[in-house]
C-alpha cells in the first residue's frame, strides 16, 4: 500500500478523506460528488457552546456526517471504532496496516506538527488518512495538503488523543463493503432533498435561519460586548468559515460544482443552472468575509460598520432560501 | 470601512473565475503549501485549482494569532504580579480555555479554575503539578518557578 497509494489534495478535510479511501479502493469520486452525495453543506449556530470564548458557528454536519450519508446513500459499509485505551487504539491501527487498509482518523488540530501556527487551535474534528508505516513513522496523507506527511507514533496518539469539544478518542474508519454497481441518479435526488431540508429546516438556529440569527446577533455583539468581542466573536466566524472548514464561500464552490456535475448526470438542465447561482451566493460570502476581515483589522468601531455586515448576512440568507426551495423543487 | 456606500460597488463583483482565484501570500503558503479551491473555468465549468491563498483569510488568521498572544502577554503580566497562578500563563500560550485545560487534565472545570488563585496553586500536590507540566510540555520546576 505505501508505494501504491495515490494522494489527492482536496479543500475540505473529510470529503478528501472519503476520495482518498474510495480512490485506493479502486472507486474513483470527484471531491464535490462526495461533498454532495455526503449533504455537507450545512449551517448551525449555537450561541450557548462557547469555542476559543466566542459563540460556535458550524457550516457543516457533525464530523463523520458527510461520510455516513453518502456512505448509506450509495450502498458503502464504513467500520468505525473508538478506543479509550491509546494503546490498543495503535495496536488496531498497526493491524489495519499490516493489510494494507488505508484507515481514516478524526484528530486534534492543535498538535498537528506539520500545520502553521496559525492553524494549529483546539478543533478536534480534522480528518486524515494513514496509509502506511515506515521506520515508526506513519505516512499520513492530510488532505488538506498536497503532499504526504508523516507522524512518529508519539505524535500521531497525541493527536488522536486531543482533548476538549468533540475529543476523537482514537477514533479510526475504514471501508469494509463496496457494492459492485452504484445506483447514482436515486443517492443524488435523496442527497439534495436533504440539503434543501437542512437549509430550510424550521428552527432558530439551523440553515438560513441560524444564518438571520447571526446576522442579528453581529449587531448585538457590538451594542453588548463591545468592539473588541465583537470583532473576536466575527474573526472566529470567519475562521471557521474560511479556514480549515472552508464553510461559507468555499464550501457554496463545492457545492455548485456538485450541483454541475449532478446535473449533467441527471441531464438536468435546471441542476446546471442553479449551479452558476450558488456560485454568485458564494461570492457573497466571500465579500462577506471580506468585509468582516476589514471590520477586525481595521477596528473602524461606528456602529453603522456591523450593521452593514449583519444586511449582508441577512442578504445571503434570503438568496439562500429562495436557492433552497428552488433546488427543492428542481430535484 | 465605514462608508456603506462603497459597499454596494464590492458586491458587483464578476463571478470568480479560474484566473482570479487570489494567490496571496499566507500562513500556509509559507509553510510551503496551499490549499485548493473552486473556480469557474473558461468554459463556465466549475474546477479545482490550487491557491496560495487569500489575504483577508490570512489577515484574520494573523490578527487572531496577535490577539492570542496579547492574551498570552497579559496573563504573563498578571502572573508575574502575584495575581494570577502560571497555570493561566500557559493556559493562554496553548490557546486554551478552561474547558480544554480541564479536558487535558481530566478535572472538573471548576477544580481548574480555582488553580488560577495563586494560593491555591501553591498547595497544588505534586502529582497534579506533574500532569500540568506534561500538558503544557515544560518541566514541574518551570511552572512552580514562573519567571516568564
Amino acid at each position: 500500500m505505501q508505494a501504491s497509494f495515490q494522494h489527492t489534495q482536496t479543500a475540505h478535510c473529510e470529503n478528501g478523506a472519503i476520495v482518498n479511501l474510495l480512490q485506493n479502493n479502486g472507486f474513483s469520486i470527484s471531491e464535490p460528488m462526495a461533498f454532495g452525495l455526503g449533504s455537507g453543506l450545512f449551517f448551525v449556530y449555537l450561541p450557548f457552546i462557547k469555542v476559543n470564548h466566542a459563540p460556535a458557528i458550524s457550516y457543516r454536519p457533525l464530523p463523520g456526517m458527510i461520510f455516513n450519508r453518502l456512505a448509506k446513500h450509495l450502498g458503502i459499509k464504513i467500520k468505525r471504532r473508538k478506543f479509550s485505551n491509546p494503546q490498543k487504539a495503535q495496536r488496531a491501527l498497526d493491524e489495519n496496516l499490516k493489510q494494507n487498509i488505508a484507515t481514516g482518523l478524526l484528530v486534534g488540530v492543535y498538535h498537528l506538527p506539520y500545520f502553521p501556527d496559525e492553524y494549529r487551535f483546539h478543533f478536534n474534528a480534522h480528518n486524515i488518512v494513514v496509509f502506511g508505516k515506515e521506520n515508526n513513522r506513519y505516512l499520513i496523507s492530510d488532505p488538506v495538503l498536497d503532499y504526504t506527511v508523516s507522524l512518529t507514533e508519539a505524535e500521531l496518539e497525541k493527536v488522536r488523543y486531543a482533548k476538549g469539544a468533540l475529543a476523537p478518542n482514537g477514533h479510526m474508519y475504514q471501508l469494509v463493503h463496496l457494492p459492485e454497481q452504484f445506483d447514482w441518479s436515486p443517492a443524488i435526488r435523496k442527497a439534495i432533498k436533504k440539503t434543501c431540508r437542512d437549509m430550510l429546516a424550521p428552527v432558530p438556529i439551523v440553515g438560513v435561519r441560524g444564518m438571520r440569527m447571526v446576522a442579528k446577533a453581529i449587531v448585538k455583539w457590538h451594542k453588548k460586548l463591545g468592539a473588541v468581542k465583537a470583532n473576536h466573536n466575527l474573526a472566529n466566524m470567519i475562521r471557521m468559515q474560511e479556514e480549515i472548514g472552508t464553510g461559507g464561500g468555499g464550501f457554496r464552490f463545492i457545492y455548485a460544482a456538485f450541483l454541475q456535475e449532478a446535473g449533467e448526470y441527471l441531464k438536468n438542465d435546471t441542476l446546471v443552472q442553479l449551479s452558476s447561482e450558488m456560485v454568485a451566493i458564494g461570492d457573497k460570502w466571500r465579500d462577506f468575509a471580506l468585509e468582516a476581515a476589514r471590520v477586525v483589522k481595521k477596528r473602524s468601531n461606528t456602529e453603522n460598520v456591523y450593521q452593514v455586515l449583519s444586511d449582508q448576512l441577512m442578504d445571503i440568507a434570503d438568496l439562500e432560501e429562495a436557492f433552497f426551495k428552488k433546488l427543492k423543487k428542481a430535484v | 470601512m465605514a462608508n456603506p456606500s462603497d459597499h454596494g460597488k464590492e458586491n458587483k463583483r464578476e463571478q470568480m473565475k479560474k484566473n482570479e482565484v487570489p494567490q496571496d501570500e499566507s500562513p500556509i503558503s509559507k509553510h510551503g503549501s496551499n490549499e485548493l479551491v473552486y473556480a469557474v473555468d473558461e468554459n463556465g465549468k466549475m474546477t479545482a485549482v490550487q491557491s496560495k491563498g487569500w489575504k483577508p483569510k490570512s489577515d484574520i488568521q494573523y490578527q487572531n494569532l496577535e490577539h492570542l498572544n496579547q492574551l498570552a502577554e497579559e496573563a504573563k503580566q498578571l502572573v508575574l504580579q502575584g495575581k494570577y497562578s502560571p497555570v493561566v500563563y500557559y493556559m493562554e500560550v496553548h490557546k486554551m480555555d478552561w474547558q480544554t485545560l480541564a479536558a487535558y487534565l481530566n478535572k472538573w472545570t471548576f477544580l481548574v479554575k480555582r488553580h488560577q488563585k495563586p494560593s491555591v496553586f501553591k498547595r497544588l500536590s505534586e502529582k497534579t503539578l506533574q500532569k500540568y507540566a506534561a500538558v503544557f510540555e515544560i518541566s514541574v520546576d518551570d511552572l512552580k518557578n514562573f519567571k516568564g
